[in-house]
C-alpha cells in the first residue's frame, strides 16, 4: 500500500510537469491545427534559460521558473513569426515536418551552448518529508502547487479575457472567427506566448524534479502528446485530465514492469486511446 | 445612391467563374432576398460581397467606398455583419461568449448591446449561459443573429436563415429578421423558403448560373408567373 501511494506521488508530480506541456500542444493543436513537435524542445529551452538565469544571479533555483517561462515565450513568438507564419496557409503536415526540423535545431543549439551533460539547478540532496512511510521532497510539494496555480491563472484567461475568449473562438470555429472579424495573428501570438511559457514551466519543473539534459523534453514529448489526446486533442482541460491519467500510470506500471518501459506505458494508453475513443475523455477535434 | 451596390461581379473559388456579372442593390431600410436553383451562385455572391470569394471583375460598394474584395475584419469595421448558412456559432461557449465575440472589434462597453440583442432574442437571455452547442437548431440561429447584431451593423447577410428549421420555427425567423428591419438596418437574404422570404422582402433578385435574371419587389416576383414556374415550385 506505500508503494502505491508513493507512486502515486511520483505520478501525481510527472503528471503536473505533463499537463503543462500537454495544454500547449492542445492550444496549438486547436488554433494552428497541427501536431507541435517541438514542443518538448520548448521545454528543454525554458529549463536552460532557467538555468542561465540561476547561475547568472546566484540566486533560488525557482528564478528558473519566471525567466524560463518569459524566455520561451519569447522564443516561441520568434519561431512562429520567423519560421510557421510563412507556412501557415500550406498543408499541416508541412508544419508538423518543419516543427520536427525546428525540434532538432533546438536540441542542437541547446547543446551547442551548454554542453552535452547533467546539468542541476542546485547542488546537493534535498531531504524528503516522511509522512506515512511515504517520502515527500518539498520540491514535489512545490511543482504540484506551482503547476496547479499556472493551470488556474490560464483558466481564468481563457474565460475572463477578451483575448483568452478570442483564442477559445478560434479553436472552436475558425472561418466564424475570422466572418467576427477576430484578429486570427494577435491571437495566434498570444497562443505561441502561453503554449511557450506553459511548455518552460514543465521544462524548469522536469529539471528540478530530475535534472537538466538536452533531450530531457524530447524524451518527454511522447507522454506529453499522449497526454494530450488522451484528453481530447485541442481541449486544454482535457490535458489535465491526460496529463495526469499519464503521469500516474507511467509511475504505477513500475510496480508490474520494469521502469524501462514506462514510456511504452504511455505510448500504449495513447494507442488504446486512439482505437476506443479517439476524441478523448472530453471531446477533442480528432 | 444605395448603400450597397454591387454592379457586374464575376469570380468563384478559383476554377471556374460560379458568378457571371451578378449584380445587387440595397438601399437602407431594404430587406432583400435573393431567390433561384441550386448553384445558381446566391450564397457565392453574398460570401464575394464580404470578401470571401474572390472577385475577379467587377466592383463592390457599400456606404460610398469599395469594399471589392475587402478583408472580412475591415467588413464588420465598415458595419457588415455576416451569418453563414452552417456552423455559425461557437459551440463550446455561452450563447453570452457568443455575443461578446460578435463585438469583440469594440472597444467600448457591450452591454447595452447585449441588452438590445436579448429584446429582440428573449430567449437568449434566459438562455446566456448555456453552451450554444447544446441548443437547437432554431436556438442556434438566434444566437448566429446576435452575434451578428452586436456590432450594432448597417448591413446584415443571412445565408438561408431557416434552412432545416420546423415550419413554426421558419415564421418566427422571418417575423425576428422584420423586427431587425425595423430597426433600420439592411437585410440581405438568400433564401430556400423562397415564397414566405418574397412575402416580406422590398425587393427580390432571381439569380440562375450565376447572373441576374429578374428583379422586382417581392409581391410582383410572386405574380410573375415565369419565376414561380421556374424558381418557386408552381
Amino acid at each position: 500500500m506505500t508503494d502505491v501511494l508513493q507512486l502515486l506521488v511520483y505520478g501525481i508530480v510527472l503528471g503536473s510537469i505533463l499537463t503543462l506541456g500537454a495544454i500547449g500542444v492542445s492550444m496549438i493543436f486547436g488554433i494552428l491545427r497541427f501536431a507541435h513537435f517541438a514542443h518538448g524542445d520548448f521545454m528543454t529551452v525554458g529549463a536552460y534559460i532557467g538555468l542561465a538565469a540561476v547561475t547568472a544571479t546566484g540566486g533560488s533555483i525557482w528564478l528558473a521558473l519566471p525567466a524560463g517561462m518569459l524566455g520561451t515565450a519569447v522564443v516561441a513568438v520568434i519561431i512562429d513569426q520567423v519560421l510557421y507564419r510563412r507556412i501557415r496557409r500550406k498543408q499541416p503536415v508541412i508544419l508538423l515536418i518543419s516543427s520536427f526540423g525546428m525540434a532538432l535545431a533546438l536540441r542542437s543549439l541547446v547543446q551547442l551552448i551548454w554542453g552535452p551533460d547533467n546539468q542541476n539547478y542546485a547542488s546537493g540532496i534535498q531531504l524528503p518529508w516522511r509522512i506515512e512511510g511515504i517520502a515527500v521532497k518539498p520540491d514535489h510539494v512545490t511543482i504540484v502547487v506551482a503547476a496547479i496555480a499556472l493551470v488556474v491563472t490560464l483558466h481564468l484567461f481563457l474565460t475572463r479575457t477578451r483575448l483568452g475568449k478570442a483564442m477559445r473562438a478560434m479553436s472552436d470555429n475558425m472561418d466564424l472567427a475570422l466572418i467576427t472579424g477576430i484578429p486570427a495573428e494577435r491571437v495566434i501570438m498570444a497562443t505561441w506566448i502561453m503554449a511557450g511559457a506553459m511548455a518552460a514551466a514543465a521544462g524548469v519543473f522536469l529539471g528540478i524534479d530530475t535534472r537538466l539534459h538536452p533531450v530531457m523534453g524530447w524524451t518527454v514529448l511522447l507522454p506529453v502528446f499522449a497526454s494530450a489526446i488522451v484528453g481530447g486533442i485541442g481541449r486544454p482541460y482535457g490535458a489535465i485530465a491526460g496529463g495526469m491519467v499519464i503521469g500516474i500510470a507511467m509511475e504505477m506500471s513500475t510496480l508490474f514492469i520494469d521502469p524501462a518501459y514506462k514510456l511504452a506505458v504511455a505510448f500504449a494508453i495513447m494507442v488504446v486511446m486512439l482505437i476506443v475513443r479517439p476524441q478523448g475523455i472530453f471531446k477533442g477535434t480528432v | 445612391m444605395s448603400l450597397l451596390d454591387a454592379r457586374g461581379v464575376y469570380g468563384g473559388y478559383g476554377g471556374a467563374d460560379i458568378l457571371n456579372g451578378t449584380s445587387i442593390q440595397l438601399d437602407r431600410d431594404e430587406i432583400v432576398v435573393i431567390v433561384g436553383p441550386n448553384g445558381a451562385g446566391k450564397s457565392t455572391m453574398m460570401k464575394a460581397i464580404f470578401g470571401l470569394v474572390r472577385i475577379r471583375k467587377g466592383q463592390v460598394h457599400f456606404n460610398g467606398g469599395d469594399i471589392t474584395n475587402g478583408k472580412p475584419q475591415d467588413m464588420v469595421g465598415r458595419g457588415i455583419a455576416y451569418v453563414p448558412q452552417e456552423r455559425n456559432v461557437f459551440p463550446s461557449m455561452t450563447v453570452k461568449e457568443n455575443l461578446e465575440m460578435g463585438a469583440y472589434l469594440l472597444k467600448d462597453d457591450i452591454r447595452p448591446r447585449l441588452d438590445k440583442v436579448y429584446d429582440v432574442f428573449p430567449k437568449l437571455r434566459e438562455r446566456r449561459n448555456q453552451p450554444a452547442g447544446l441548443m437547437s437548431g432554431g436556438e442556434r440561429q438566434m444566437v448566429a443573429m446576435g452575434r451578428a447584431l452586436m456590432i450594432d451593423p448597417v448591413l446584415l447577410m443571412l445565408d438561408e436563415p431557416t434552412a432545416g428549421l420546423s415550419p413554426l420555427l421558419i415564421d418566427d425567423t422571418f417575423a425576428r429578421i422584420r423586427e431587425i428591419a425595423a430597426l433600420g438596418i439592411g437585410v440581405l437574404m438568400v433564401e430556400q423558403n423562397a415564397k414566405q422570404a418574397l412575402g416580406i422582402a422590398s425587393r427580390g433578385y432571381v439569380l440562375a448560373t450565376g447572373e441576374n435574371r429578374y428583379e422586382d419587389t417581392g409581391p410582383n416576383l410572386l405574380a410573375n408567373r415565369e419565376v414561380a414556374e421556374m424558381f418557386l415550385g408552381g
